[in-house]
Formats: structure tokens, C-alpha cells, sequence
């Protein structure tokens, strides 16, 4: 653990406050079992439960829907379908196309048809299966190669120019070009969507919901019964994991247990079985992705043209900002010199994808990192040199494809940091010489740079909103627009608001996210929580502190520099009081002890149209070192060791950031190799349950894994100087696939570079074995 | 009537349905919502609880998966669930360990990592690292990359030293043996005959019940495709099936009996096996799974079927009318089909004892090493004279709609010299007997090079070559 020396700002070991690893705000109830989430609260009287019917079909046309034997099902209480919805249909995100239930035309297989309310959940699941329908089957597609081929999109392509990439790239000393296919992710939280809607006696909702989004569900819950914002409350105490997946998706299942609440009159919980869970949700897009670059005897990038298509689903959802994030990443660390990037959004039969940690970055940076080895492979030199040889320069070669400078690039000695932790050239000294003598297992080595941009690139959610209280016995209460979903969120910024007023952590309650306290917030995605909310939080804290400090001067006839607020005391001149005297005195002369704080993030600017600006605040940056064993036999492979070097700026919580970039790169690890979602031929997902669909188990946590943060606070004005957490790590274990693509290309001598689409499943590695065995080098 | 304990409270369960699950007991009717349901299909761990059982050693705590536990299976155990552990106010030191090494984050997979390590922080095994994979190989967490968690539990079990459970064990044992002096008949349909004779008596009075065992499969009938299981026959309560014997020719296994507890038996002869036992299902799977749910269920991905036809098992099956012994590989007549008639059950499963001179191969490949399902499983076993090869056996899974033993492929290579083989034919023979299908685990090509490289690789391993064969997993492989 990084050990916080000389820390830009100063606070107290002893009272956990910003800049100190104290635990989870929920930790002791999550490990005594009490900590609530939405299906263990107190059922509410007369509460029904809800399931819904799914289609059968990828694409057509519903002819018939009976549900006569659903009605009479027992237990049933009501059964609705979009007939019954009062106000609007669709709730779609940004865009519309997303119906709240199937309209005439079917969408995708597993799309909801109908929703059941019944006494119990499992005279709800029950009922479901009394129901019959028609659908005609249409012309489903179910590819990116489909899509591309009819034109089927769900938005307008993007591209970015910078320079002439073509010409550059014919002139060009050599020239390269691939493609990859990058497969999806189910994000698989452990807590399934849920909701529970409690009607309210003015016509109005009260919603737990399981989401990262409430404000988008109180929009879409008023739309959906036509009534007027005002009239809907949405409380989000936690989720048990989210990842982007509840981002907009778990707007659905509140809207339809509303809907159900609406009509009976009576409340209503809904949770997703799992398997309806995985077939029901979005998850992260697939990319069919190509690239072609121009490059010197030295490997160094002069032009390069890049296409990304990401596999949408059948609606917008948030593809596009996700497509252009993809576009906003195909250079991760590197200069591309003249490029020209195109982005395609293209429609498919299947569940709509969504958000997921990342968010189309790691899909894009994925092709220019399976280019880098390829470059290396094709110059006869270490990947980690070429990689080392294209990063963004300082002061020159440092404009991106869409023509922001970058400023604050790290990379060049953090990565100088991690070759010497890690130990990098010796160990490719040892891998290389192992290789010659094992025939069956080959070892393989990789380091890979991270840079990713902070900010959402919709300008307008880059603000946040919070609420701070003082009561008389000196507490705090605080309260914020963002969610917390396990990163630790409500412990950081009630960290920040303990350092403001310079008390113990332990005075400082936070409530549940609740859009009748906070209005209009963003959803808690794009790893801005800590940046926005921990801004709006202190400014709050700020304000009361002002009117406090004022309120002293005027009051004890004080210079503003004579009240100082110190570890729960104030001094007052000569004079030492606890806070809460202050508080009270305070009180008791009619000061406001309660204020709102507000951000919004400074410098961004974005013109969509020509796909120039500075859509980010920032960039994140890190590296990680991985080594790998592969079974030339099976194809099986061990993560054997890996090092990890991150920059979070300056740390608000050095245990919380720790533990997101260990979990993120788990997870993005997972990603790239056991994770594989499969469709059949007719668009029906097959991998719909933990049994066939894999995530990283205990034994896939590398033996050796080292993790450091970079100290260095951020260069921009944020929080305390801290930098974005949540998604950057997700990015790090790429590195695991370039050394397993690495040990694959041991057994051409390293002469050839292995194709290898994601995720590198032991199927895959032993074809791209096999592949290469078969090629002449 | 079913009687047991909920953590320190005697229940008895009111007239309640024979497939309702541990978990949506203590969800629904106990409201002790603390156990979490993840997917209820026995994968994810996030429900898991511990279950106290009286044993000719003591009070023995084992972690299972309350979602694929049958309530009733319950009669005369303790189930013990999170909320019990911090019951005085003072958390458990295994849960004091998470908060200390920041093993939560969402904290919903939390409660079942708890109850897990409480079954560790309970066991008698070294504080290793392999131990603690092992002990939460069935805990899936999404957050926090299990480092943290992995720290806590080797933390924990260095310093590990008796709590208020310890203390109390004797007088819960003694509660428990007391609990049910008679079989269980719920009332309700689910019934737990003691002996061999109850069990005849009451499949004869009610043809109709379905057996159960660990119920780690039986169980999602209900949880993933919404049926009713209106009667069943819990097998493991029978004394005869829960018994292991070892004579100079077999090991007897009774077919009840859980993984965990044949599995000493079994690697004392054969040691090699535990890279598979290590890969079938996970720690609460090995808890409550048997040999005799895993043949009746006759699947063709079931990692048992081709250890023990490569083995040379055979299987008793039993009835009210007497007993017929047959061998494994003639017990699974088809897709999820076996010879079993009406009446008949499962009874014990008969190992031979290993000679000396002989090599055994259990290998597994899957996408995951940990509790996955079986991609392709081929066992193989040889006994040689020298160089030659005197006897040659092998069991495959995942390959067809059945277990193979391929025995024409095998039989082939006895009275060979074994260094002389044609190794790439005998795989190319291996292979062209092989007809698998595209699934969501893998394709059919893959299913085939696989299986022929495994036997490249029990070839490379049965030879003195000093080629290193494995990766470098700590779970994959202990013993060389």
C-alpha cells in the first residue's frame, strides 16, 4: 500500500478522512449480513410480486398474445402489457426505440412481452408460462457483417480526420493492417435488477431501485403513467454491483413495476431471475474492428486508419456515446500521426448493449494494442520498445485524432517506473530461454500502457449537486447525486466533507441517493462519482463553513484567519471549543447550518459535427506487467504474475482505489479470456447462466500480483487533486492477452504475430497455436 | 414433521412444500434475508450458508448452497446463516478480517464469503494458499478481484483460535443426535428413510417420488425451469449409502456419499485424481454431490462416469428384491438414460484397489478452472511389465450423448511396448472416433483436438522425458 508521505493536502490518520484507507463505509453490515438491498427490505402490506413473459423470436411480428390463462393463474392479481401503459411507451435513454414492453413488432429474443403481478414470486414466475402467442418470424440480423451489409444502424456513423491519412499512409515506409472481433460481457453483478414501487396517496411513486441512474428512473416512471416528475421519488440506499449495467437498464423494471403498482394500487417488487437477468439486459458491445497503419524502419506510427463497429442491439441505448468512445480510444497512448477513425453503430437482433466500466474504450484501444504487437512482430523488435517509441510526445506529438493536446502525459516514466519493478527485460531474457527448451508449455510476457479520458463526452452530465446538514449536536448529514454500487463512493466524499470541516469521519452520515433531495443528477458512470459529487460536496461543506467562519468573527470579534477548524475543535482566537458548541452557537444566532453545493466540470468543449475539442477534463493513466503459461496441448493458460502501476492522482482513499483497480482488472481480465457470450443461429443467448458463462473464480487471481499507485496529483483542478478510478483499471489486463498472443508467437520464433479474437478462450489459443504452426514464417 | 436447528433455535417446519430451498426458507419465511440469492443455480455462492451436522467425530461444519438445498434435507442439522455469527454485537473474526483487508465492496457475494470462511476458519487445514482457493472456489465475487479476500482468509487462519462456536459444539452435537430418533416422513412429500429397508418400503409406497440427493442438479428443475417437485426421497439420510469400506480389492463407496468424504479414499489410492476432484463443481458442490447422483443423472458432461469406467468401477444397484452388480460403463445406456428400473436405486460404487505399476490420468479441460463444467474430461489408465503394456483403459466425457470408454481404441494399444507407440496414429485413431457437437462450452473441432492431445499428453507424462506438461496454475495440478 502506497504510503501517503507528503500528500498535497493534510488530514488526520486518526479521524479517516480524505486521504486516509478506511474501510467501507458498509463494510461491517455487508460482512454481518444487514446491509440492505432491495429485495431484503421489510415487504410493505399487501406488496405483490412481478415477473415478466419473454419472446421467443430474434425479429417479427407479434400476431397473438393470449393471457387468459395467465389472469386466472393462481395468485395472479393483474397482467398488463403495452396496451396498459398510460403514458409513454418508450423509454428509451437519449434515444427512443426502447418500448417499455414488446409493442406489435419483436425486438429481440427474450424481449419482455408482458409483466405478471401475483401474490408470491413464484406463483408470478408460475403464471408466466400459462401464456401463448403468434409471432411471425421476420429477417433477424444478427452480425456486424449483416448489419454493415443492409445498412442497419441505430445512429449516424462518426469520423474523425486529422491530416491526410491516406496519402500518408501509401508513403509510408511499411504498412500493416488487421482486424480484430472483440467480444461482449455480461456484467454479471452479483445483485440482479430490482425494484420495489410503493404508490403514494397524491397519484404519485415512491421507488427502490437497484440503479446507477435515479434521476432518468423518475423521468421514466412520471413518462411511462403520464404524471409529472414531481409526483415520483427514487431512493437508491446501494446496489450489489452494477458496472454500467444499471446505468439506463434498470430503468425497465422500475417502469414496470410501477406500472403494475398503477394499476392495482398495491405495491410491487420486481428482481430478475438470473437467467432473465442475462437475457433480458444489455451488456458490453461486441466490435468487429480494422486497422490499418503506416510506420518507419522503427516502428514509429506515421498515419493510421482505424474502423470500429460495435454491435448495438436493436436500440440506441447509449450506443453512440459508447461508439465514439470507442473512436475516442483507438489511439490509447499513442501518437497516430495523420489518422482518419470511423465509428458504425450497427443495429442487430439482439439486447440492446449498454454501458459497461469503460464504456467502448477498452474496445477501442484493444485494435491499437493488437497493432502494436503486430508492428513489433513484423520489425523484429520488443513489443514493449515499439509501444515505448509511439507514446504521445511533450510538447510535439501530442495531438490526438480528434485534436486535443495532451497535456499531462505520465506514461513515459511511469512505465519507465514499472520495466524496473517488474523486472521486465530480464524476465523476457529468462521467458525467451525458457521457451527454447519446453516443447508443451510456453511462457509469454507483456507490458501495456492505459490512457483514458475523464469526463462524460455528453457535456451537459459533467455537473453534480449535493446537500449538507449540520444539526445542533454538531453531525453532519450529507447527501449527493451519486450511487453507491460498491466503489466506495459515499465513503470517499464523506471523506472529503470530514477534511473540510476538518472533523472525524465518524461525524458524518451519508443518506441514500434520493432525487427529492439531490434534483436532476447524472447517472453515477464514467468514473466521474469522487470528481463530480466529491465537488459538489465540498462546495457545499464550503458554504456552511463561510457563514461558520463569519458567524465567529462577527460573533467573538474575530479576523476570518483566527478561526480555524481542527480536528473536530475550532479555535476561536486563544480560545478552543468543539465544533459542536460552534454549531449550536451558531444555531442559536439564526445561522443557516444547511447548504446545496454544485460543479460543474471546467474546459470541455466538444463539436460533434467535426469530431474536434477537448471532450475530457483529463486523462488517467497506468501499466501493468503480465505473465503468462500456455498449454500448447489444450490451450489452458495461468496468469502467473502481475505487476500493476496506476495513476490516481492523489489518492482520497488509497485502500478504496486499490481495491477498484484490482477488481477492474479481474474483471477486465475476465473480459478478454473465460468470458464468452454465444448466441444460436436464431438469436437465442445460450451462455444465460453462471454454469456457461465465466467469470474469474478465486484460482484466476495471479499468485504474484503487485499493485502501486503512481504519486502524482492530477495536474488538473480536481477534488483534492485526485483522479477517476472506476473504469481506467479495466483497461490494464490487456497486457494478459498481448503475453498470451506474446507465448503464441513463441512457437513461430516469434517471426509471426498469432491472430487471436477475444476473448481468448483456451479454444481459441490452441487454434491461433495451431494456426501459426500451419503458417510459413 | 422436519426438525432442525436455525442457528440456535429449534424449528419445526409447519406443512411447507418438499422442493422448497434453504434459501427461500430463510428469505421468505424465516426473514432472515442476510443469505443472498446470486442465481440460484448453485454457481455463484452468494447464498451460501453452513450446515452443523452430528458425526462419530464431533459437530462437523460444511459451506453449501442454500439454493439448490431442499429445507427438508435440513432434519436433524444445524443450518447456520450470517446473521448468527455477529449475534452479540461483536463481529466473527472472519468477518473482522474482510472489514480489516477491504474484502467487501458491493457486498452482496459478502455474506456467502462469510459463511464459507467460517467452514474454514472450522477446518483443520494449513493456512496455504491452495487451502483457501479451494475453500472459495464456489464464491463468485465481481468486485473486488479476490486479493483482498484471499489476504483476510490466509490472515485469519494464522491466527486462528477457538470462538463461542468452538465452545458450544459439544452440547449442539449432542442436541442434534437427539434430534431425530425416527425417519423423517414431512408430511408433505419428502421423505428420508434411515436404512436400506426404509428406503425399499418407501419407494414401494410411493413409485412416484423422484430421488434426491446433494440435489446440486435436481434442484434447479425448480429454480431454472419453474417446475414442481411434489415428492421426493432424500437418499441421504440412508445409513448403507453413506458408508465407505476398503478391502484388499475395492473401495466401497456408498453412493450418497458426499465428494468431500470419499475423497481421502479415494487419493490415498490415487493420488492423480485430485486435479479432477479439484475441478468437479466447487467446495459446497463437493459438499452435498455423490457418485450416485452423478451416474443417475447420467449426463454426458458428468466428470464422474469417465474416472471410474477408465478405473474399472462397477456399481451395485439395489432394490426391495436384492442387489445386481454391474460395471460403470454398462450402467448409462443413453442421453440422461441408464438400465436403473422401477424400484431399483443406486447403492454403492466399487473402486478397484490400485496395483502397483500403474499410472492414472484424470484430466479436465473447461474455460475456467474452478467449478465449470466439463468442455471435454478424458481419464486414462495404464499398467505396464517393463515397457510393455498389460492393461489400457480410458473414459471420456463431453464427446457424446454418453460416457465413452472407447474400448477398441484402448484394447488396441495392450501387449504394446509403450515407448515404441506411434504416438501421432493412436491420436489420429482417437480422433476419428470422435463425433461431438457445437455447444456454448465449445466446438466440436476443439472437443476433438483436445481429446487427442490429451493423449499426446498422458503419453508425454507416462514417459520419462522431463518435458513439463502443465501450466503453472496452482490449482491445476498438485500431483505429479
Amino acid at each position: 500500500m502506497r504510503k501517503l508521505t507528503d500528500a498535497l493536502f493534510k488530514s488526520d490518520q486518526s479521524l479517516g478522512q480524505a486521504g486516509q484507507p478506511v474501510e467501507h463505509d458498509s463494510a461491517r453490515r455487508q460482512v454481518a449480513g444487514s446491509a440492505r438491498y432491495i429485495d431484503d427490505m421489510p415487504e410493505p402490506a399487501g406488496l405483490l410480486h412481478a415477473a415478466v413473459g419473454q419472446a421467443d423470436v430474434a425479429h417479427g411480428t407479434l400476431k397473438s398474445l393470449q393471457l387468459d390463462a395467465v389472469r386466472t393463474a393462481a395468485g395472479v392479481q393483474r397482467v398488463i402489457s403495452v396496451a396498459d401503459v398510460p403514458g409513454h411507451t418508450d423509454i428509451g435513454a437519449v434515444f427512443g426505440g426502447d418500448p417499455v414492453l414488446a409493442e406489435d413488432t419483436i425486438l429481440f429474443h427474450g424481449q419482455p412481452l408482458f409483466a405478471v403481478a401475483a401474490d408470491s414470486y413464484e406463483q408470478a414466475r408460475l403464471a408466466v408460462k400459462a401464456a401463448q402467442w403468434e409471432i411471425e418470424p421476420g429477417e433477424a440480423i444478427l452480425s456486424v457483417d449483416q448489419a454493415r451489409a443492409v445498412g442497419a444502424e441505430v445512429g449516424k456513423p462518426v469520423h474523425f480526420r486529422h491530416g491526410d491519412a491516406d496519402a500518408t499512409l501509401k508513403n509510408a515506409p511499411h504498412q500493416l493492417s488487421g482486424r480484430i472481433q472483440i467480444g461482449g460481457q455480461e456484467h454479471f453483478y452479483l445483485e440482479g435488477q430490482a425494484s420495489l414501487v410503493i404508490p403514494e396517496e397524491d397519484g404519485g411513486m415512491l421507488v427502490y431501485t437497484s440503479s446507477q441512474h435515479p434521476s432518468e428512473v423518475q423521468k421514466l416512471v412520471a413518462e411511462v403513467l403520464g404524471i409529472s416528475f414531481n409526483k415520483v421519488t427514487v431512493d437508491v440506499r446501494r446496489m450489489g454491483g452494477a458496472f454500467g449495467g444499471k446505468e439506463s437498464q434498470a430503468a425497465q423494471w422500475a417502469c414496470i413495476a410501477a406500472l403494475l403498482a398503477h394499476h392495482t394500487g398495491r405495491p410491487v417488487k420486481i428482481r430478475l431471475p438470473r437467467s432473465v437477468d442475462m437475457s433480458a439486459t444489455g451488456k458490453r458491445h461486441p466490435f468487429d474492428n480494422r486497422w490499418q497503419l503506416g510506420f518507419d524502419d522503427h516502428g514509429v506510427i506515421q498515419a493510421a486508419k482505424m474502423e470500429v463497429n460495435g454491435f448495438c442491439g436493436y436500440s440506441p441505448d447509449l450506443s453512440n456515446a459508447i461508439v465514439d468512445r470507442a473512436m475516442f480510444h483507438t489511439d490509447n497512448a499513442y501518437f497516430l500521426g495523420d489518422s482518419a477513425i470511423d465509428g458504425y453503430r450497427c443495429l442487430t437482433h439482439t439486447v440492446s448493449n449498454t454501458a459497461f466500466r469503460g464504456f467502448g474504450g477498452p474496445q477501442g484501444m484493444m485494435t491499437i494494442e493488437a497493432a502494436m504487437d503486430d508492428i513489433a512482430r513484423h520489425r523484429g523488435e520488443d513489443p514493449l520498445t515499439i509501444r515505448k517509441r509511439n507514446l504521445y510526445g511533450q510538447g510535439e506529438r501530442d495531438v490526438t485524432p480528434y485534436q486535443m493536446t495532451v497535456e499531462d502525459n505520465i506514461l513515459p516514466q511511469l512505465i519507465e517506473r514499472l520495466e524496473t519493478t517488474s523486472d521486465y527485460w530480464q524476465r523476457r531474457q529468462a521467458i525467451t530461454e525458457f521457451n527454447k527448451t519446453s516443447p508443451i508449455i510456453k511462457k509469454g510476457l507483456a507490458l501495456t500502457p492505459v490512457k483514458f479520458g475523464i469526463s462524460f463526452t455528453a457535456k451537459h452530465l459533467n455537473q453534480a449537486g449535493a446537500l449538507v446538514h449540520i444539526y445542533t449536536d454538531g453531525s453532519i448529514h450529507l447527501n449527493h447525486g451519486g450511487t453507491e454500487m460498491g466503489q466506495g463512493l459515499f465513503t470517499k466524499v464523506a471523506q472529503i466533507v470530514a477534511l473540510e470541516f476538518d472533523v472525524a469521519l465518524e461525524t458524518v452520515q451519508v443518506s441514500a441517493t434520493r432525487t427529492d433531495k439531490v434534483p436532476n443528477t447524472s447517472p453515477t458512470a464514467a468514473s466521474s462519482g469522487t470528481d463530480l459529487n466529491g465537488k459538489a460536496a465540498q462546495n457545499a461543506a464550503r458554504a456552511i463553513k463561510q457563514r461558520l467562519i463569519e458567524f465567529a468573527c462577527d460573533h467573538y470579534g474575530l479576523r476570518p484567519d483566527e478561526v480555524r477548524f481542527h480536528a473536530g475543535k475550532v479555535t476561536l482566537g486563544d480560545n478552543v471549543i468543539d465544533f459542536a458548541d460552534l454549531v449550536q452557537s451558531a444555531y442559536l444566532n439564526r445561522i443557516s447550518l444547511s447548504a446545496t453545493g454544485y460543479y460543474r466540470t471546467p474546459k470541455l468543449e466538444w463539436d460533434a459535427e467535426n469530431g474536434t475539442g477537448r471532450p475530457f477534463l483529463y486523462f488517467a493513466y497506468g501499466a501493468s506487467c503480465s505473465e503468462v503459461s500456455i498449454d500448447t496441448l489444450t490451450g489452458e493458460y495461468s496468469v502467473d504474475r502481475v505487476d500493476v502501476l496506476h495513476d490516481v492522482g492523489d489518492s482520497i482513499n488509497p485502500a478504496l482505489d486499490i481495491g477498484q483497480i484490482e477488481g477492474g482488472f479481474i474483471q477486465g481480465m475476465g473480459w478478454l479470456t473465460s468470458e464468452e457470450l454465444k448466441w444460436d443461429d436464431s438469436g437465442r443467448l445460450l451462455s444465460n447462466s453462471p454454469a456457461n458463462y465465466k467469470i474469474p473464480a478465486i484460482g484466476d487471481t495471479p499468485p504474484v500480483f503487485n499493485v502501486d499507485l503512481f504519486p502524482q496529483p492530477n495536474r488538473e483542478d480536481t477534488v483534492f487533486k485526485s483522479k477517476a478510478v472506476g473504469e481506467p483499471p479495466l483497461m490494464l489486463p490487456i497486457s494478459v492477452w498481448c503475453a498470451l498472443r506474446d507465448a503464441i508467437a513463441s512457437v513461430s520464433d516469434y517471426q509471426l504475430s498469432p491472430a487471436l479474437d477475444t476473448p481468448a478462450t483456451p479454444e481459441r489459443v490452441l487454434f491461433a497455436i495451431e494456426a501459426l504452426k500451419g503458417r510459413p514464417s | 414433521m422436519t426438525t432442525f436447528l436455525l442457528n440456535r433455535t429449534r424449528v419445526e417446519l409447519a406443512p411447507i412444500d418438499p422442493d422448497l430451498t434453504v434459501l427461500e426458507f430463510l428469505r421468505q419465511d424465516a426473514k432472515l434475508t442476510g443469505t443472498k440469492e446470486g442465481c440460484a443455480s448453485g454457481d455463484c455462492g452468494a447464498c451460501t450458508v453452513v450446515v452443523g451436522e452430528h458425526t462419530d467425530t464431533g459437530l462437523r461444519y460444511r459451506a453449501v448452497n442454500s439454493c439448490i438445498t431442499f429445507v427438508h434435507s435440513l432434519a436433524g442439522k444445524q443450518l447456520l446463516t450470517v446473521e448468527h455469527l455477529a449475534e452479540t454485537g461483536q463481529l466473527h473474526p472472519v468477518q473482522q478480517a474482510m472489514v480489516k483487508h477491504h474484502g467487501s465492496q458491493c457486498g452482496f457475494c459478502t455474506p456467502g464469503f462469510i459463511m464459507s470462511l467460517f467452514a474454514l476458519y472450522h477446518s483443520d487445514v494449513a493456512p496455504e494458499r491452495e487451502a483457501v482457493l479451494n475453500a472459495l472456489s464456489g464464491n463468485l465475487c465481481r468486485c473486488t478481484g479476490y486479493r483482498p479476500i484471499i489476504d483476510a482468509a490466509l490472515a485469519l487462519l494464522e491466527e486462528r483460535h477457538g470462538d463461542a462456536f468452538s465452545e458450544q459444539a459439544e452440547a449442539i452435537d449432542a442436541e442434534l443426535a437427539a434430534l431425530n430418533p425416527s425417519m423423517n416422513d414431512s408430511g408433505v412429500g419428502f421423505w428420508q428413510p434411515r436404512n436400506r429397508a426404509e428406503l425399499g418400503q418407501t419407494l414401494a409406497a410411493h413409485p412416484e417420488a423422484r430421488f434426491s440427493a446433494g440435489s446440486t442438479d435436481l434442484a434447479l428443475e425448480k429454480t431454472q425451469q419453474v417446475k414442481e417437485l411434489p415428492a421426493l426421497i432424500d437418499l441421504t439420510g440412508v445409513e448403507e449409502l453413506q458408508q465407505l469400506s476398503v478391502d484388499d480389492a475395492f473401495i466401497h463407496i456408498g453412493a450418497a456419499l458426499p465428494y468431500a468424504d470419499l475423497a481421502p479414499a479415494l487419493l490415498a489410492d490415487y493420488p492423480e485424481a485430485s486435479e479432477w476432484l479439484d475441478r468437479l463443481g466447487s467446495t459446497p458442490i463437493r459438499n452435498r454431490g455423490s457418485l450416485g447422483g452423478n451416474l443417475g443423472n447420467a449426463s454426458p458432461i458428468g466428470d464422474t462416469p469417465p474416472l471410474l469406467i477408465a478405473l474399472n468401477a462397477e456399481v451395485t444397484l439395489g432394490s426391495q428384491n436384492g442387489q445386481r452388480r454391474l460395471p460403470v460403463s454398462e450402467l448409462i445406456t443413453g442421453y440422461r438414460q441408464t438400465v436403473l428400473a422401477d424400484g431399483e436405486w443406486i447403492d454403492t460404487v466399487h473402486i478397484p484397489r490400485r496395483p502397483d505399476h500403474s499410472t492414472l490420468r484424470a484430466y479436465k479441460i473447461s474455460k475456467r478452472f474452478e467449478d465449470d463444467i466439463s468442455t471435454v474430461c478424458a481419464c486414462f489408465y495404464l499398467e505396464r511389465d517393463g515397457d510393455t503394456v498389460t492393461e489400457f483403459r480410458a473414459g471420456f466425457g463431453g464427446l457424446a450423448a454418453t460416457p465413452l470408454s472407447l474400448t477398441d481404441w484402448s484394447q488396441a494399444l495392450v501387449g504394446q511396448a509403450w515407448s515404441q507407440l506411434d504416438i501421432d496414429a493412436i491420436a489420429a485413431d482417437l480422433a476419428s472416433r470422435l463425433a461431438p457437437i457445437d455447444d456454448v462450452r465449445a466446438s466440436a473441432q476443439y472437443r476433438v483436438t483436445v481429446t487427442a492431445n490429451l493423449w499426446r499428453r498422458f503419453h508425454l507424462e507416462s514417459s520419462p522425458s522431463g518435458v513439463i506438461t502443465r501450466v503453472s496454475n496452482p490449482g491445476a495440478y498438485h500431483h505429479a
